[in-house]
């Protein structure tokens, strides 16, 4: 319980044995009110017990769906245990856990969907070339159609109220950037609001980010392909 | 002379196989009546490749060979597309049973931890 609601923390995880203890231990700290939920996206390590041994709640995929697979369990599971809010953030430690309680006055100020976006004021986080050009694509379009400033649309920093919970328990995307950009388009879609809270994201403990021009021009074909078919798509049944 | 023997053993082979694998139940009917319709109506072709060379001439094509091969060719780009459209149907099933299993597994574990609290651990019940 945090306030007057049950707060569920999804945290998707695939091989972070390594840096998940800390994770866990920092969240039971500043969050002492949520649960946490880790959901163990098919890993060949020892994640599952790792966040077992942490007080955690296990939820294991019998083989890797990715991101948006383990998000839409995580969702599912909060829905059927009637959590009143679901956030989710990485296991990799690269979100602040202090930035949660921002997120939930987003909701409280009325959003169903809260995201907690970098190059917004807070951190220094930069990003260049087709990459950026990506990111810049995406965040125009979305403010858009959200009718509100998003700078940082493929951040996987967000929670969600109850209205938020029950599409995404029903409705989530798993294919690449579904799990950011098109959920976000099925939540504007569905007639949800969506707003974002400046964050500062720390780098990452564990696990290497992927950069090289070749590859960010492939992010910005992937994304522009993304958002077209997530705009063409008819709109998840609200 | 030689090309009508080898399509003719051909084509029967190809049908002997669909109506073996039928038979085996290794094929799902709702395919395997597709296949045996197009074997069925290709067999003869096999026997006799001038058949179509009437058809072929009235859609412009210079021979029927070449109208088989393009009708073949269109015919497999199709069984693709609608492949590729049941693998896409099937890994969405998959990935709901995943999930379903992994939602199953954490209520199983919840649950056994709730009866160690009642029994003393490894007490078989």
């Amino acid at each position: 319980m945090i306030g007057e609601r049950r707060v569920l923390v999804v945290l998707p995880a695939w091989n972070e044995a390594e840096g998940l203890a800390d994770v866990l231990a920092e969240l039971a700290e500043r969050l002492p009110g949520a649960d946490a939920l880790v959901v163990d996206d098919g890993s060949t390590d020892g994640t599952a017990g790792v966040a077992e041994a942490a007080g955690a709640v296990v939820a294991r995929l019998p083989y890797n769906l990715g991101v948006g697979g383990a998000m839409r369990l995580g969702y599912r599971y909060a829905h059927e245990h009637g959590y009143d809010v679901a956030v989710q953030v990485d296991a990799d430690g690269q979100h602040d856990p202090g930035y949660v309680p921002a997120l939930l006055r987003a909701l409280d100020a009325g959003a169903d969907l809260a995201i907690g976006a970098r190059f917004s004021g807070e951190g220094a986080y930069r990003v260049r070339g087709p990459r950026r050009w990506a990111m810049r694509l995406l965040s125009a379009v979305l403010s858009r159609i959200a009718g509100t400033r998003l700078t940082d649309t493929t951040s996987g920093f967000r929670a969600c109220n109850r209205r938020t919970i029950e599409l995404f328990a029903r409705w989530y995307p798993v294919e690449y950037l579904g799990d950011t950009v098109e959920s976000t388009v099925g939540a504007v879609r569905c007639g949800l609001t969506v707003r974002q809270v400046p964050v500062a994201m720390r780098p990452r403990t564990t696990g290497r980010p992927s950069a090289s021009p070749t590859r960010a021009l492939v992010y910005l074909l992937r994304a522009a392909l993304v958002l077209a078919l997530a705009m063409g798509r008819r709109a998840p049944a609200g | 002379m030689q090309l009508s023997v080898l399509t003719s053993v051909t084509s029967v082979v190809i049908v002997l196989c669909i109506l073996e694998l039928l038979r085996r139940q290794q094929l799902r009917e709702k395919y395997a009546v597709v296949w045996l319709l197009i074997g069925l109506a290709v067999m003869p072709l096999g026997f006799d490749p001038s058949l179509l060379d009437s058809v072929a001439g009235a859609m412009g094509v210079a021979s029927g060979a070449s109208l088989v091969l393009f009708s073949g060719f269109v015919l497999i780009l199709l069984v693709s597309l609608h492949l590729s459209w049941e693998t896409s149907r099937l890994e969405a099933e998959t990935r709901s049973l995943a999930e379903e299993v992994a939602l199953l597994r954490t209520e199983l574990a919840e649950v056994r931890r709730t009866a160690a609290g009642d029994a003393p651990v490894g007490t078989v019940r």
